[in-house]
């Protein structure tokens, strides 16, 4: 590490740090772009020795990995390794690298060859079950979201940094929603899957009308039967609230469980 | 004359997703000549067969972490064209302006982030935080006051909240609309500021004739829907974008492939702005001229020079489209929804080009079949057939190999390719 920056006047260090996509939509590495405001504050906290979304430059020595993207084909499953065999520390960035994200929908069809050909028709690609990157190494530490929001992200990173502990929220989003005083999006006749989602987003959907989706997987002790008992009540059907737990993957056993068989394509 | 030469580039950097360049020159002969498309498929279309509606616009958003907003606008384009909904005047408006403020975003994330720094000889923006801090400064506050209006209108910048079928979840703030409004003034002192900077880059002289594809304005400049049209004549309606499109499958590429007229065909800046020159409003017109950018235009690198213009044109245009919202009461943000089976095609121009979506639904509003052809998709075929252009061109200067390297990875970069989205 090289420690030629200071924070209150103590060196620290300035791990090197590298950016990996898997497949994804890079959105969440587009997201640490979107830190205007922040972002050379930022870059002054690590030595980024790879992101090649951004730099031409590719640097393999790296102590920090930060991962974004589920695994969706066997060569993937190859760089992560290489990845993993690098890096002291490995980071899933985002839905797709911790649960799947909305690339695991397609696991959802029971027929993997129906789901090339519905897209590619006869032509040959090559293509698996998607998985998060916990199912095939050692993941160190998982950033929350679709996206991953940029303030937690820096908080995250500053720790690191500074080798502080990283802790998450205990408590759903529903929590920080009523601390920001929004109107129930119940109370407006929407589901929200606020009451059992991780917070740490400070209740971004919510705030703007929208019910939460579940990006950032199950809060610690959900309370899912609960759930469908406010949903029924309301009169929110199965389908919709179904369509919002399956959406990221991070709800996967629960869907599991309650759907019981995967779907016919056709 | 160049003898020989041997490029082999993996993963193309400072592009969005994932291609290789191949260029092997032997005895001053072009021996090989390529652009490969090589990302995972995420099954996108397969994904939506089943959902109900709603799903649609909030999945198609995370087809691209760049283009987020243009791909949620299409989708929900689809949704409201199949069910027959016609958005109020509110809602286009609001529509449009989150749209324009995504290609400012975008756009100047690619000018300044991806293609400056090979004008400026560095190998990323990083450097450049030191060489040239006003440079990079202004780019940030383009970019910020983007985004910033993004958040206001769409409620996040990336994967957009509040934007829903039948149009928005909640309106935003008359008063911060107005404060920006301020700022987009203020802004054009920044983009006069790019289009000097712009003025001291040398693009590189290479032309070949091809085929543009966009929206047609009709004398105004195209955003959402509309008729498809080609520099080489083609006029179709915008459910007839199939046969504007005809997608085809190629062993180099994981993403479809395109052509109309000719072999290939391009989309984006350069294409809307050689179709629809005259809807450019006048200050825009007179920086396009200034930079040498003249329709027909066939050299790609000016792609870069046609999205600058395309900023000016977006930050005035929002300005106006502001003064509008601001002159008349609000109407409530939402319509009522009413499902209906069928089909809805949408085509809207996003930063890259012309983007399509076509949901099919059955009664219960589910969709039935999906496709969505993606401007870089559009693009890739136009590129191989470049690049090969661009071999023959250096074997005919004589170039050095990481001459020819470079010119190579700016024409893929000029493009400012979304591989990713592309693959889907
Ligand atoms: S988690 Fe969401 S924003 Fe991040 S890469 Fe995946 S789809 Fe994109
Ligand atoms: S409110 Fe829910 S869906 Fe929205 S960002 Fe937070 S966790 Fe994700």
């Amino acid at each position: 590490m090289t420690t030629n920056k200071t924070f209150l006047g103590v060196p620290v260090a300035r791990p090197k740090v590298g950016f990996f996509e898997l497949s994804s939509c890079e959105g969440c590495q587009l997201q640490l772009l979107n830190n205007e405001a922040t972002l050379l504050d930022f870059l002054s906290l690590v030595e980024i020795v790879r992101f090649r979304e951004g730099m031409k430059e590719a640097g393999d020595e790296y102590e920090i990995a930060f991962i974004e993207g589920s695994i969706t084909r066997a060569d993937e499953e190859e760089r992560l390794k290489n990845i993993r065999a690098k890096a002291k520390l490995v980071v899933a960035l985002g839905s797709c690298a911790c649960f799947g994200g909305v690339n695991q929908l397609k696991n959802r069809f029971n027929d993997l060859e129906w789901v090339k050909k519905e897209v590619y028709s006869s032509f040959p690609i090559d293509t698996q079950e998607v998985k998060p990157l916990s199912a095939v190494i050692k993941v160190d530490l998982e950033i929350y979201g679709c996206p991953i929001k940029k303030e937690e992200v820096e908080r995250i990173v500053t720790a690191l940094v500074l080798g502080e502990e990283i802790h998450h929220p205990q408590y759903p989003v529903c929590m920080e929603c009523k601390a920001r005083e929004n109107i129930c999006l119940f109370d407006l006749g929407e589901p929200c899957l606020g009451p059992v989602t991780r917070a740490g987003c400070d209740a971004w959907c919510p705030s703007n009308r929208l019910g939460c989706w579940g990006c950032r997987g199950p809060a610690p002790e959900a309370n899912l039967a609960r759930l469908q008992i406010i949903m029924a009540e309301r009169g929110i059907s199965p389908e919709r609230m179904m369509d919002r737990l399956e959406c990221f993957g991070g709800f996967a056993d629960f869907v599991a469980e309650v759907k019981g068989k995967k779907e016919d394509g056709r | 004359m160049k003898i020989s030469c041997d490029i082999d580039i993996k993963h193309l950097t400072r592009v969005e997703g994932h291609g290789n360049i191949r260029i092997v020159i032997q005895d001053g002969q072009v021996r090989e000549a390529s652009w490969e498309v090589v990302e995972t498929p995420r099954f996108f279309e397969a994904i939506l067969v089943g959902k109900h509606f709603e799903n649609a616009p909030y999945l198609c958003g995370r087809i691209c972490g760049i283009c987020s907003i243009g791909h949620t606008l299409a989708s929900i384009r689809a949704v409201e064209n199949g069910f027959g909904i016609m958005p109020t005047v509110q809602t286009q408006r609001l529509r449009l302006l989150l749209k324009h403020m995504e290609t400012l975003q975008s756009h100047i994330l690619h000018i300044y982030f991806l293609a400056a720094p090979d004008y400026l000889g560095v190998g990323s923006v990083l450097p450049l935080t030191r060489s040239h801090p006003a440079v990079v400064q202004q780019a940030l506050r383009l970019k910020l006051l983007a985004n910033d209006i993004c958040d206001e209108v769409g409620g996040r910048r990336l994967h957009p909240t509040r934007t829903v079928v039948g149009g928005f979840t909640m309106l935003p703030d008359r008063y911060r609309l107005g404060q920006f409004r301020q700022r987009l003034q203020a802004s054009l002192a920044d983009l006069d500021a790019s289009v000097s900077l712009f003025r001291s880059f040398s693009i590189p002289d290479f032309q070949r004739e091809t085929e543009f594809v966009s929206l047609n304005g009709n004398g105004d400049y195209p955003f959402i829907g509309g008729d498809l049209i080609s520099t080489d004549g083609v006029v179709k309606k915008e459910q007839e974008y199939a046969a504007m499109t005809n997608e085809y499958m190629a062993e180099w590429s994981t993403s479809k492939l395109s052509r109309l007229s000719r072999k290939s065909f391009a989309v984006g800046a350069l294409a809307r702005i050689n179709n629809n020159f005259a809807g450019l409003l006048p200050a825009a017109k007179v920086i396009a001229k200034e930079l040498g950018l003249i329709p027909i235009n066939h050299n790609p690198f000016m792609n870069v020079v046609a999205q600058l213009v395309e900023c000016v044109q977006v930050v005035l245009e929002s300005m106006q489209l502001i003064d509008d919202l601001l002159a008349v009461p609000w109407q409530e943000p939402r319509q009522a929804v009413e499902v209906r089976e069928g089909i809805g095609v949408a085509a809207v121009e996003v930063p890259r080009g012309i983007l399509y979506h076509c949901l099919h639904f059955d009664a219960a509003g589910r969709v039935v079949k999906a496709d969505c052809v993606i401007p870089t998709s559009q693009n890739h075929a136009n590129i191989r057939h470049d690049i090969e252009e661009l071999a023959v061109f250096c074997a005919g200067q004589g170039k050095k190999d990481k001459e020819i390297e470079l010119l190579a990875e700016m024409l893929v970069r000029a493009y400012d390719p979304c591989i990713s989205c592309s693959v889907h």
